[in-house]
């Protein structure tokens, strides 16, 4: 049991949820994620841990409402609990002084970089940063990276600001720089990292991505979250969760994330008919 | 006298007396217990049958030595409560081992009326007992030595960690048991199903412990969210038994394709996330019809049977050897088999083909055939060239085995590993290759029985003990 310091929606459809958990906040470290569990009934859903404070022992998590369990996640309010909070968990991210680092995020993406900005900048790196949105009123923490990063570029689906287009459009954010950049570092939703690993691989630019599959234990234990990385099986709880975007098997992948659509949708459909009652043409319930 | 009575007590009783249980056709539709366990009545007839050896056998098979013909004999008498605490002088755990421990290879097989085919049920006596009591509401708290200030964390809530729990406080010491998972019980938790092993009772032996005073901390995971090495600067000894949890693949095309299952992933899904209830609870399960098991142990037969249960129309166990080497227990492929899985022997998953979106559809398999004994003592399966041949399927859990989870000997320095993942451990002790660190049960024996676990976990607790009063390594 966690106590829920803040939750609140901070672009639409996206949270953020602050927890106590001073054990996590004092071990974890970019890229890293823990396991979540909004009450008793809930599932065990992996999300990245977006930011942390030691001192208060709290984490901050940014999520996207998509289903029954962010969905439960998301009507918390301060003071409530979740059921579980667990980690942190798998691997940080690889820091080291690169030169040049482009990291690009998207969707919770946005908030999960900005540890990973911030130990960048702090080993020397030469920070670009590319936010990837539909529109501009979706892109947030920009205050944030303002400060942080030394170029910020957009690239929006409606063209609301910077590039307009998908992240196909990276090439040209590439292509305009006096020179590219060393490695690359793409947080956020599956066709986001695929996709830019794609381009990237064309580019021939080192690119790790941040990969968010189905998990249960998060401890290597279950093997739901295996990937394919250069041919072999990985776990992505205990090998990853980051891996070398060029060698993810993308189709795979994708697949594997949507194992369970279906079934998301039919926890939505469940009815309880017994507690609904009609009478006189109106529900009573 | 009444003459019938003189003739039954003069002769050996050589019937063992059945457990009730729920009928295929019924119990294959429901994740209720399967076995019903004993009546009174029957346990005191079952008990009666017992020769009162002076010098029992069956102890002797019993990886705890329970004073297995002692507790019999108070279930004779009907004095269930001196029974059952003659059982919990030796196990912590009695209702877990009267169903889940291999009797049949353990104590039973050792039983005297064992020759003329007439064992006595030894684990429906201990499941008995430890039924009775629960029931009967009020559970007997063992004395408790006085505090002696030092502290023990053990890492892992399953068999291993439980017993030494339960001993380590009863010798007044301080315990905390660290669990990775929302609820404590290790295996028995997110391993074995409702219908052999209810969770109630899991629960309940938990329950046992904290009450006793251990403290139980779920949602940690030792290795991650503090090393081991931390621990120690608060602790004074460390117990590890984080268990086998580490799924085996095949290494064979298509294992990655949706619908293909490690066990681990398909039984806990089922238990610890009570898949069994979705859409009610909101871990998603998906609806199979034809799903093959492969593997022959007491995994395999806990997923196909939950398969059944699940609604699937046609289970089967997929097995490289035959019938006779099948590692898991008797009674259990016997239940799997009258609930009407089917069993496909000498026969090896070569490949998993997938549909358009990456769901599986079909397997390939190869024909074996038993060729001459291997290292285990069993017959070597060798594959028959050119048998393959194809099996429509929707869904495949792999019930081939686990590795140690690698979790806490990769982040702790000083813990030797054997090449096997296991972690070097003194067999009478418990002790690792670092200091004040112990472990036992299937992180050093890799995966085996609920009963070994305990048995490592009660000589590391004594190890431990023997440690905490003299501060000698």
């Amino acid at each position: 049991m966690n106590k829920v310091i803040e939750r609140k929606v901070i672009v639409p459809n996206m949270h953020l949820l602050t927890i106590e958990a001073p054990d996590i906040a004092s071990k974890v470290k970019p890229g890293q994620f823990v396991i979540v569990r909004a009450n008793d009934e809930g599932e065990r859903i992996p999300l990245s841990v977006a930011d942390w404070d030691e001192g208060k022992g709290t984490i901050t998590i940014i999520f996207m409402e998509v289903g029954a369990s962010t969905g439960a996640l998301a009507c918390l309010a301060a003071g409530d609990f979740v059921a579980t909070c667990v980690g942190p968990l798998g691997n940080e991210t690889e820091i080291g002084n690169f030169g040049t680092v482009m990291c690009i995020g998207g969707c919770y993406g946005i908030g999960s970089l900005y540890p990973v900005v911030k130990a960048l900048k702090k080993s020397g790196n030469k920070v670009i940063m590319v936010f990837e949105a539909r529109s501009n009123y979706l892109i947030y923490w920009v205050d944030r990276y303002i400060k942080l990063a030394d170029k910020v570029f957009n690239i929006t689906r409606d063209g609301s600001i910077g590039y307009k287009g998908h992240i196909s459009r990276l090439s040209d954010v590439v292509n305009g720089l006096p020179d590219p950049p060393d490695r690359i570092i793409v947080n956020g939703c599956t066709f986001l990292m695929a996709r830019a690993s794609e381009m990237t691989k064309d580019l021939g630019i080192p690119t790790l991505v941040n990969l968010n599959p189905i998990m249960i234990d998060g401890t290597g234990m279950c093997g739901v979250c295996r990937v394919t990385v250069g041919g072999k099986m990985k776990f992505a709880c205990v090998d990853g969760p980051e891996f070398e975007g060029h060698k993810v098997d993308w189709k795979e992948f994708l697949a594997r994330r949507k194992a369970y659509l279906e079934e998301e949708a039919l926890f939505f459909r469940r009815s309880e008919p017994k507690q609904a009652v009609h009478k006189e043409g109106k529900c009573q319930a | 006298m009444n003459p019938e009575k003189t003739e039954k007590t003069s002769k050996i009783d050589l019937n063992r007396n059945d457990m009730p249980k729920q009928s295929p056709e019924i119990r294959r539709h429901n994740f209720n217990e399967v076995a019903l366990g004993y009546s009174e009545g029957l346990a005191v007839q079952e008990a009666k049958r017992c020769l009162q050896c002076k010098k029992p056998k069956c102890k002797t098979g019993c990886p705890v030595e329970i004073d297995i013909p002692d507790f019999i004999s108070f279930i004779v008498k009907g004095d269930f409560s001196s029974g059952i605490k003659k059982l919990k002088e030796k196990n912590c755990l009695p209702a877990v081992c009267g169903r889940v421990c291999p009797q049949e290879a353990q104590c039973e097989s050792q039983c005297i009326l064992g020759n003329k085919k007439g064992e006595i049920a030894i684990g429906r006596l201990e499941r008995f007992l430890a039924d009775w009591e629960a029931t009967k509401g009020k559970v007997d708290m063992p004395p408790k030595a006085k505090p002696t200030g030092k502290k023990i964390a053990i890492v892992g809530s399953g068999p291993a960690g439980v017993t030494v729990a339960g001993d380590l406080i009863l010798l007044g010491h301080e315990v905390t048991i660290f669990e990775a998972l929302h609820k404590a019980g290790g295996v028995l938790t997110y391993g074995i199903p409702e219908f052999r092993l209810p969770k109630a009772i899991v629960a309940r032996e938990v329950d046992y412990v904290r009450r006793l005073g251990a403290k139980v901390i779920t949602d940690y995971v030792v290795g991650k969210t503090r090393s081991i090495d931390e621990l120690l600067k608060e602790f004074d000894a460390v117990f590890v038994g984080t268990g086998a949890g580490l799924p085996w693949f095949m290494d064979i095309p298509g294992e990655n394709l949706n619908g293909v299952y490690s066990a681990n992933e398909y039984l806990t899904r089922m238990n610890l996330m009570k898949g069994y209830q979705f859409p009610m609870s909101s871990t998603p399960v998906r609806k199979h019809v034809r799903v093959a098991v492969v593997g022959g142990g007491n995994v395999a037969m806990d997923s196909a049977r939950t398969a059944l249960r699940m609604g699937a129309e046609e289970v089967r166990i997929i097995y490289r050897r035959s019938h006779a080497e099948l590692p898991a227990r008797l009674e259990e492929s016997e239940n799997a088999e009258e609930e009407g899985v089917i069993f496909n022997m000498l026969t090896l998953p070569v490949k998993y083909i997938g549909d358009e979106n990456g769901w599986l559809k079909e397997i390939e398999c190869l024909k074996m055939e038993l060729g001459e004994p291997d290292a285990s003592g069993r017959r070597r399966p060798i594959e028959i060239p050119d048998s393959n041949f194809r099996m429509q399927m929707d869904a495949v859990v792999c019930a081939i085995g686990n590795s140690p989870n690698p979790l806490v000997p990769s982040t702790t320095p000083g813990l030797q590993t054997t090449r096997h993942g296991t972690l070097v451990a003194d067999q009478e002790t418990g002790k690792t290759t670092k200091e004040r660190v112990w472990a036992g049960g299937d992180i050093v024996t890799g995966a085996a029985t609920v009963i070994l676990a305990m048995g490592a976990g009660r000589k590391a607790a004594r190890s431990i003990n023997e440690y905490l009063e003299t501060g000698k390594w």
